[in-house]
């Protein structure tokens, strides 16, 4: 194993390795779950660039990148989207029920 | 040059996130977020890879986008819990260890890089496709995808089981103020039309460019909620029938063509030879409407008034 040369996808993986640090330091941390939510998907950002960043490494075959992990990352955004809009609406339910007064829900 | 640019969107990048942990109030985080979406696109574009840059444009920043938007502007802020110096330094020190764990992966990769572009450049042409990632999606790897557009429909269904019971079946959103003039209806007439023609060309041309109909559905989706927003349409009723059998029938025709691979081409999900392309092709068309349906329907939220 020798350094990786100093090029855009070291640059990028060393990024999405920041991206995770900070993501995981919000998601335990943070108070409220709107912002541990946003900070999870700030993580989740961090993770796919990685992926990137390997499918990056891996062009070949005329390809500017290895598809394979590229279409496990775009797979990736879709479910972190559903995984998110469900978890935001249970938090908006959850709101909308700890309130006194039920107006918040705008119903 | 070129690095000098990169490195400028890696550090930005990394500061829009950290502005949006520390952020004092949930919409700015929100906004920030937005932003982080926004300027991550164009490091997917740095890195080549530009199917997955608009995926993340119109899914990651801006579909998701909306929906925090949504939530900053209806949950009240949560009290500020601060946590103690000890567990920050502590978090910190975790955070920290992992995230130089992987910059050590980073900086130290396995030698030859690991790809399989040899073998999806190999078997490329016998799929008729001309986009390397459509052919993984569509047929390498067709189970993700069909299990994908199962999640997304499944998340639907959990966002509708949200909703007050009273409201079960009912209309998401607030009522339209039908008759309101303004600038939104005007350019919602405008822009919708050229909208639908960009999410259908997106789709069309993902066979042989970037492009595909994750992509496509999400623009298509946007202009629903656009022409929604704007009072020109209203949300349907989500007990409908013609409704759900349009969420439903791409994942059908999905399945469908993915059994009748069994004993005609010998394997689930496989397409018998010659066939390859039409087949993809229905598929593709049913799944664009189907997930276009289901993600205009995931950003307009839960039922709240009856029908």
């Amino acid at each position: 194993m020798s350094l990786a040369p100093l090029d855009a996808a070291t640059l990028y993986g060393l990024m999405g390795a920041i991206l995770v640090g900070l993501g995981l330091y919000g998601v335990v941390l943070l108070g409220g779950f709107l912002r541990r939510l946003l900070a999870f998907n700030l993580l989740g950002g961090g993770v796919f660039i990685l992926f990137g960043v390997i499918a990056r490494r891996g062009a070949g075959a005329g390809f500017s990148g290895d598809p394979v992990p590229q279409a496990l990352v775009i797979t990736g955004i879709v479910v972190a989207f559903c995984a998110t809009a469900l978890a935001i609406t249970l938090i908006e339910r959850l709101a909308e029920d700890d309130g006194d007064d039920a107006s918040g829900g705008g119903s | 040059m070129g690095l000098i640019l990169d490195g400028g969107i890696a550090l930005l990048t990394i500061g829009i996130a950290a502005w949006t942990i520390r952020a004092a109030d949930d919409f700015a985080a929100v906004v920030g977020f937005v932003a982080y979406g926004l300027i991550l696109t164009l490091a997917w574009t740095r890195l080549g890879a530009y199917d997955v840059a608009l995926t993340e444009a119109a899914i990651g920043g801006g579909a998701t986008g909306v929906i925090l938007m949504r939530a900053g502007a209806r949950v009240k802020p949560a009290p500020a819990a601060r946590a103690s110096k000890r567990a920050r330094i502590l978090v910190g020190a975790l955070s920290a260890a992992v995230a130089a764990g992987l910059a050590a992966i980073v900086l130290l990769p396995p030698e030859p890089a690991p790809s399989l572009a040899l073998e999806v450049r190999e078997h490329l042409a016998s799929t008729g496709l001309g986009n390397p990632i459509g052919g993984v999606l569509m047929a390498y790897r067709a189970a993700d995808t069909f299990l994908e557009t199962v999640v997304v429909l499944l998340a639907l269904f959990g966002v509708w089981s949200l909703g007050r019971d009273a409201h079960w079946g009912g209309r998401p959103g607030p009522a339209p103020r039908a008759g309101e003039g303004g600038a939104l209806p005007l350019f919602a007439r405008v822009l919708v039309p050229a909208g639908i023609v960009i999410g259908i060309y997106i789709v069309w041309v993902g066979a042989d460019a970037p492009g595909g109909k994750f992509q496509g559905a999400t623009i298509l989706a946007a202009m629903a909620i656009l022409a929604g927003m704007a009072g020109l349409v209203e949300a349907p009723a989500t007990s409908g029938r013609r409704l759900r059998w349009l969420l439903s029938a791409g994942p059908i025709v999905f399945v469908g063509i993915g059994l009748a691979g069994i004993p005609l081409a010998g394997a689930f999900l496989a397409y018998p030879p010659g066939f390859e392309k039409p087949l993809i092709l229905v598929i593709e068309v049913a799944l664009t409407v189907s997930l276009a349906a289901m993600l205009a329907l995931i950003v307009a939220g839960p039922p709240e008034r009856a029908k």
